[in-house]
């Protein structure tokens, strides 16, 4: 036992952090949290930090976090100069998820941080490596005798089978170097795995082929490591669905549930030897494969670096992992650390839970046409959220409402599942409710065991839940059942479908029974000490409260609930900023979410923070208790905002914009009418319950026309519909056409341009604002758009309308506080599209642009305090472009053409002296990469003449075109020399499919036609996408791109920080 | 690969919504509060006991087996026990040692392929009583608030007693394990002992005799003692305090756990001291002093040792990072040491199984 005192090595003067850029599936907000605690913890130790991260809408990209930030891509020649530029001593790469650790060691390997003199902090890189290397990995485990899972690596497709043969199939295989199993999966046969290994070692150098360890249950330990190695896990964690789906895409019990005390820590004493072994300074988590009965296990993975389930374990627990991870990488020692949260304990400590924690991953598949629902081993989910609760039922119920994806819990939901079983055995993103169905249809929990191998305590829990709802809608509604459901988790709006009742009646008649829930603390021991802790859920399994209400000037902020498609880290940003603003002005604030990847769920962001649902019912639970001066709806998003009236309803007082004006804004009749009343201009639209409604109206304002069904079963399926026959199609296919559920269509105007406002107004009159404007005709939802800030090509006529309107709407809504108005604009002419009188998705883009924060001036017009001053918000020396991120290469068989739906699942953000500049690195910033010159464009008939000139130029600038041959012929005939590629259709030579399998094209620009969609188009964006080829499919952001390649500046640009572009303002 | 599946013969007992089975029941303190809660048909009786809570996440059928827990009332701070169902095979002495049990929940279903009963059958049939449905938190901050104390679980409150008799775990004369005439012998004075103490050291090659806690052994041939845990005040112990005091002159190897830290300070001639609510739970961390080599530990004990109270030749070898009480101590110059904790697990983190590689170096 005799290990020497480490030395401690000296601390770095000056670190850079790399971000993690845009959020994209299996890469969400998480590292927003982990790097804003490392950023917050560095700089408590006097370390100066430069930050470098594309995604501006993120809070570690603030004014108060970092000394200096780069809006810039994370990538090697990027980055390379800015570390010429700061010579920073360190860098650090394990807070920026798998794009920060694959960037760093990419630095390394090219021996650019050696040249430069820049120490990577923690985890050296040779152990980075060896997590990452497959074959490296099994190594250095059988070392110490721990087992991995059997596998082979194959370089090459051959290899892939030979090493198939000798496992046998069904095989697992697994791409190395890889951020949520891109390109892992089951497979059964040979043709199979020749056509998969094939797109996967497109992009990456080696697969595995492993063992395929059906029905193992997945467990997985956070493990701390300090440099003297002292080791401790935090947290472990049970997969819902045994092995065979991602961790990502499985629903996750913290801690583990079916595991005895040998089991649990046999694994633990596994992880903590490996990570020993490994040598890992800092965080990284383990993951087990645990055969259900006779104890043998698998290690599947070690990641060397911050992770969604770290971030998970670490709200699970209350343990700070990211805080605590950054400062073992200075050297400090596990005991020399407090932890923050506690203030009682250190930093080596390993919590002790009396709740449990369930995470449930949040899918949009129904948002991105003709995408697979199946899950597996390949992440698609787009978020997660996790309850709280002192029974598993109260959990999973409580993360089912979480999701808000129109479920009620296990027993109300929107799914029409018509084969459980086949969901069951084949798990969907619906397997859940899959399960209770078929448990309500009297499957036994035995049968669905064997058809999921999903344990049986989970199933058993989901089976008492039927029970209880049977209970429910039977026997008499006592106060002893109320409660007994209410420990189940079932929420008051359920009961009262089962009774027949209003969920303000059985609000009503719990409170006479005195049934509330009990605010408990999350304090990470177990209530054996008394902690300092400000984390605080609602349980029905528990008598007394941990803490007494706070003092009167309190206000709750609602927060934004799971990331989804539509709802990003934007809005986790403006939750943050809000409260932030709140304390200064001498409020004590109070945050309710339930996203674990969020900034705003740390424990030093508000005064208090409940852990629990955006729901109406659990706000005015909270609400009840705190009973604070006011709520604010109005930065979270869709989710708070929608709780807005029934909050006002039901007597809490709202900041800001009444409600009812809300609802003004919110209700397209009332919206409509209102601008009709104001003389603005807006889209056609009409209300129709019958297709010959429908159809009339498509011939009075013309083809084509936006369809937007007012309730779907599904989630959004709005549409662009060109033709009768289209028409016909589409509402007797995708909708419900009834009386009650009225579809609403609009004329769609093309070739017009979009732009925003958004804004601050207090008492109805405008207080700050900011126009930007959409490269993309209208027709891209706003949130795929690329929007440019300040806006550069519009008139000052159109800006001096624009305003106008939007004084006119802001004055008779009354708005007080943020808000946004999108307009369409064509010849000068302005019509509103819609207006949200909440903080929109560009509020952190326009705020940092513009050097204004306006959250914290709206939350200032909130709080009625004047703002004066003058703000300069329309002419600025720099211009910065947002641009949407997609993770179309994630959503197998997804069509990557943007549209009236939203798709994107992030953005990122560059500045530049002019729109090109700042365009061309913020879509580099999307994790693009261009290898060579060599171009494909294929033209749709009415966007052909557009592109003359940009294609002459990149002929001129030394491209190789390529193109259709429609486009060819054409381009050939304007003088333009390409080289002809025959589509997809047919056998000729050579063929576009095969260009592009054998990655003989660099870039595509590929605009589909307007008029129709054909197959042939698709197959060809899927295997660029599949692929890994740059795409462009919109025609305007295209042409932009060519214009950018055909300037010789642009490739080799100076990275500049923030505040070299916008000046700080007082 | 073969197919593997769980073998389920057993978890298709798992009983369905035990809550609507049970009847009210109380948890009385000795300080008048009440706990109210759910308990099985069957129980009958009130139950005495001193109330204490520990914070393990998992180890249900380690921890009521543990014999220190004799003579107490436990109260699991997580709420879900009796997930995995009871295999008896884990028990750490032949009976459960608790005198109830108190709990948020009690699982209504079970699943593991090597359990074969529920929770509540195990303890139904050891007659040991339950408590469910209680909201341990409260009752947890309570205890840490006004430290441990006597409780009767029963159908309706009762005055608790002031004080309750733990009783003495032991066994009536020598055992010997393992082959004669291989390895080193070694005495196991059970005060209680746990079967992993036993399993650790016969892992080790050593040949042990297990004696009772008032048996002399200092006569015989030997090569090392370990000193047992087991519940109650160590002061109690004074034919066991006298005993060590003899081993203790000598030079063989003394190992004390637990319970055996403190007789080890008290027959060396320092005190013990009760906590105020002890420490009982899988995530202690511990320090060592010389090397500040970290560990998390299982523990479970009221008493603790006065640090002050050492005598010069004895210094402090692990201390509690929580709250810098002693947990363990060794001599400057002869091989006896003794830790606080439980460096058998069982249950809990083995992170200090080692302590018994190095007792076994030191004979």
């Amino acid at each position: 036992m005799s290990v020497s005192k480490p030395r401690h090595t000296p601390k770095p003067k000056k670190v850079i952090l790399l971000g993690s850029g845009g959020l994209r599936i299996g890469q969400a907000g998480e590292f927003d949290y982990s790097g804003s605690q490392a950023i917050k913890s560095f700089k408590e130790e006097g370390i100066e930090i430069v930050l470098v991260n594309p995604n501006i809408a993120t809070v570690q990209t603030d004014d108060d976090m970092a000394d200096r930030v780069y809006f810039q891509p994370l990538n090697v020649k990027t980055v390379t100069k800015i570390l010429e530029r700061e010579k920073p001593d360190a860098i650090a790469l394990s807070f920026g998820g798998q794009t920060a650790l694959n960037l760093g060691l990419e630095l390394d390997r090219l021996g650019i941080l050696k040249r430069l003199n820049v120490r990577v902090l923690g985890t050296p890189v040779k152990v980075i490596e060896t997590t990452e290397d497959r074959e490296l990995f099994k190594q250095a485990l059988a070392e110490i005798g721990t087992k991995t899972a059997k596998s082979l690596t194959a370089a090459t497709v051959d290899q892939a089978i030979h090493a198939a043969k000798e496992l046998g199939y069904p095989i697992m295989m697994r791409s190395g170097f890889s951020l949520g199993g891109l390109g892992s999966g089951r497979i059964d046969s040979d043709e199979e795995l020749r056509r998969r290994a094939k797109e996967v070692l497109a992009a990456v150098p080696q697969v595995l082929i492993e063992e395929y360890l059906v029905g193992w249950k997945e467990v997985e330990y956070e493990v701390v490591r300090d440099s003297a190695g002292n080791t401790i896990t935090v947290c472990n964690m049970e997969n819902f669905d045994p092995m065979g789906v991602h961790t990502g895409e499985s629903i996750v019990v913290a801690p583990s549930q079916t595991l005895t005390n040998h089991e649990y820590h046999m694994l633990r004493e596994v992880a903590i030897r490996t990570i020993n072994h490994l040598g890992i300074i800092g965080e990284c988590n383990i993951q087990y494969a645990l055969h259900p009965s006779s104890g043998e296990y698998r290690v599947i993975e070690v990641n060397a670096r911050l992770s969604r389930s770290s971030a998970l374990a670490s709200k699970a627990t209350g343990y700070p992992l990211a805080f605590v991870a950054s400062k073992l990488m200075l050297g400090k020692r596990l005991h020399e650390i407090k932890n923050a949260v506690t203030g009682k304990t250190s930093a080596f400590y390993e919590p002790a839970l009396d709740y449990l924690a369930v995470k449930m991953p949040r899918w949009d598949l129904q948002k991105l046409k003709s995408s697979d629902h199946h899950i597996g081993s390949e992440m698609k989910s787009v978020g997660e959220v996790m309850a709280l609760g002192r029974s598993f039922p109260e959990a999973l119920q409580k993360a089912v409402r979480m999701l808000g994806s129109g479920a009620h819990g296990l027993t109300v939901h929107p799914h029409e599942i018509a084969d459980p079983m086949d969901e069951i055995a084949r798990p969907t993103d619906r397997r859940l409710f899959a399960v209770y169905e078929a448990i309500r249809s009297g499957v036994s929990t035995a049968a669905i065991h064997d058809a999921s191998y999903i344990d049986r305590w989970f199933l058993d829990h989901i089976a008492a839940v039927a029970d209880t709802e049977r209970l429910l809608a039977a026997g008499t509604l006592d106060a002893q059942t109320l409660r007994y459901a209410k420990k189940m988790g079932f929420s008051d709006r359920v009961i009262a479908d089962l009774r027949g009742k209003t969920e303000a009646q059985i609000r009503t008649l719990r409170h006479k029974h005195g049934i509330v829930p009990a605010i408990k603390q999350i304090d990470t021991l177990a209530g054996e000490f008394d902690a300092e802790t400000n984390y605080l859920y609602a349980t029905y399994h528990g008598t007394t409260h941990d803490v007494e209400p706070l003092s009167k000037k309190t206000a709750i902020v609602l927060g934004s609930g799971p990331y989804s498609i539509g709802s990003s880290v934007e809005f986790d940003w403006s939750a943050v900023n809000t409260a932030k603003t709140l304390k200064k002005n001498g409020l004590k604030t109070i945050i309710i979410n339930s996203n674990p990847e969020t900034v705003s769920t740390d424990f030093d962001r508000s005064d208090r923070l409940y852990f629990d649902e955006l729901t109406l019912e659990r706000v005015r639970d909270i609400a009840d208790f705190e009973n604070p001066r006011g709520v604010v709806v109005s930065v979270g998003g869709q989710v708070a905002n929608n709780l807005a009236l029934p909050l006002h309803k039901t007597g809490y007082p709202i900041m800001g914009t009444s409600p009812t004006d809300i609802d003004r804004a919110e209700n397209r009749q009332k919206f409509s009418s209102m601008l009709n009343k104001l003389a603005i201009d807006q889209p056609e639209w009409d209300e129709v319950t019958t297709l010959a409604g429908a159809k009339k109206f498509a011939q009075k304002v013309g083809y084509p026309v936006l369809i937007r069904p007012s309730y779907v079963l599904s989630g959004g399926a709005m549409s662009v519909v060109r033709s009768e026959p289209e028409m016909e199609k589409y509402l007797t296919a995708a909708t419900r056409l009834s009386p009650d559920h009225p579809t609403v269509i609009s004329q769609f105007v093309q070739n017009a341009k979009e732009l925003e406002i958004d804004g601050v107004a207090k008492n109805g009159e405008l207080v700050v604002y900011a126009i930007s404007e959409h490269i993309e005709n209208a027709g891209i939802h706003s949130g795929d758009a690329t929007v440019v800030y300040p806006a550069q090509r519009l008139y000052l006529e159109t800006v001096r309308r624009a305003k106008l309107i939007t004084r006119k709407v802001v004055k008779n809504l009354n708005i007080t506080g943020p808000f946004n108005i999108q307009f369409i604009a064509k010849d000068n002419e302005l019509k509103v599209i819609e207006c949200n009188v909440r903080a929109s998705r560009s509020f952190p883009f326009v705020s940092k642009v513009s050097g204004y924060n306006f959250i914290q001036i709206a939350t200032e017009a909130m709080l009625g305090h004047d703002h004066p001053g003058i703000f300069l918000t329309l002419s600025l020396d720099y211009v910065a472009v947002k641009t949407p991120q997609f993770s179309y290469n994630r959503m197998k068989g997804a069509d990557p053409v943007a549209g009236v739906e939203m798709a994107s699942t992030g953005e990122v953000a560059c500045f530049g002296s002019e729109v090109e500049t700042a365009f061309y690195r913020s879509w580099m910033a999307t994790e693009q990469q261009i290898q060579g010159k060599r171009i494909l464009i294929s033209l749709a008939d009415e966007q052909k003449h557009k592109f003359i000139d940009e294609a002459a130029a990149l002929v001129a600038a030394g491209w190789e075109v390529f193109a259709t041959p429609g486009t060819h012929d054409f381009l050939q005939e304007n003088g333009i020399a390409t080289k002809l590629v025959h589509k997809v259709q047919g056998s000729q030579k050579p063929n576009l499919a095969e260009a592009i399998q054998d990655h003989k094209l660099d870039l595509m620009v590929s605009i589909p036609s307007r008029e129709e969609s054909s197959d042939a188009a698709y197959t060809i964006r899927r295997l660029a996408i599949d692929n890994h080829i740059p795409i462009f499919t919109n025609a305007e952001t295209g042409r932009l791109l060519l214009r950018c390649l055909a300037d010789p500046h642009l490739a080799d640009l100076e990275p500049k920080h923030w505040r070299e572009y916008v000046p700080k303002t007082a | 690969m073969a197919k593997t599946r769980t073998d389920r013969t057993h978890v298709d007992r798992s009983e369905r919504n035990v809550f609507f089975s049970q009847k009210s029941g109380c948890l009385t303190l000795g300080d008048g509060t009440t706990f109210v809660g759910q308990m099985p048909e069957w129980q009958d009786d009130n139950y005495v006991g001193e109330v204490v809570f520990s914070t393990g996440m998992t180890g249900y059928v380690e921890a009521l087996t543990d014999p220190s827990f004799a003579g107490q009332i436990l109260v699991f701070t997580y709420p879900l026990v009796g997930n995995y169902g009871v295999d008896e095979a884990a028990s750490e002495s032949d009976k459960i040692q608790v005198r109830g049990v108190v709990m948020s929940d009690l699982a209504p279903h079970w699943s593991h392929g090597g359990s074969d009963q529920s929770f509540a059958e195990w303890l139904k049939s050891q007659g040991v009583p339950l408590l469910t449905g209680v909201d341990t938190r409260a009752l947890t901050k309570h205890l840490r608030t006004q430290g441990t104390m006597t409780g009767v679980l029963g159908g309706e409150p009762v005055a608790a007693p002031k004080s309750v008799q733990i009783p003495r775990v032991s066994i009536e004369g020598p055992i010997e394990y393992g082959q004669k005439n291989t390895g080193k012998e070694i005495i196991l004075v059970d005060c209680g002992m746990k079967q992993n103490i036993l399993r650790s050291l016969l892992g080790l090659g050593l040949r042990v005799k297990r004696v009772p806690y008032d048996y002399d052994y200092t006569g015989e041939k030997y090569d090392g003692v370990v000193l047992s845990s087991g519940p109650g005040d160590p002061e109690d112990y004074e034919e066991t305090i006298a005993i060590t005091k003899k081993a203790l002159a000598g030079d063989k190897p003394v190992f004390g756990i637990c319970l055996g830290n403190q007789i080890m300070a008290l027959a060396s001639g320092g005190k013990t001291y009760k906590l105020k609510f002890g420490h009982r739970g899988h995530n202690q961390p511990c320090i060592e002093d010389a090397t500040e080599r970290a560990v998390i530990t299982s523990q479970n004990h009221g008493y603790a040792i006065d640090e002050a109270s050492l005598p010069r030749d004895w210094q402090v070898l692990y201390r509690n990072l929580n709250d810098d009480s002693v947990e363990g101590i060794e001599h400057r110059t002869k091989p006896f040491f003794s830790v606080q904790f439980h460096p058998e697990a069982c249950p809990g983190p083995t992170d200090s199984a080692v302590l018994f590689e190095r007792f076994y170096q030191s004979l």
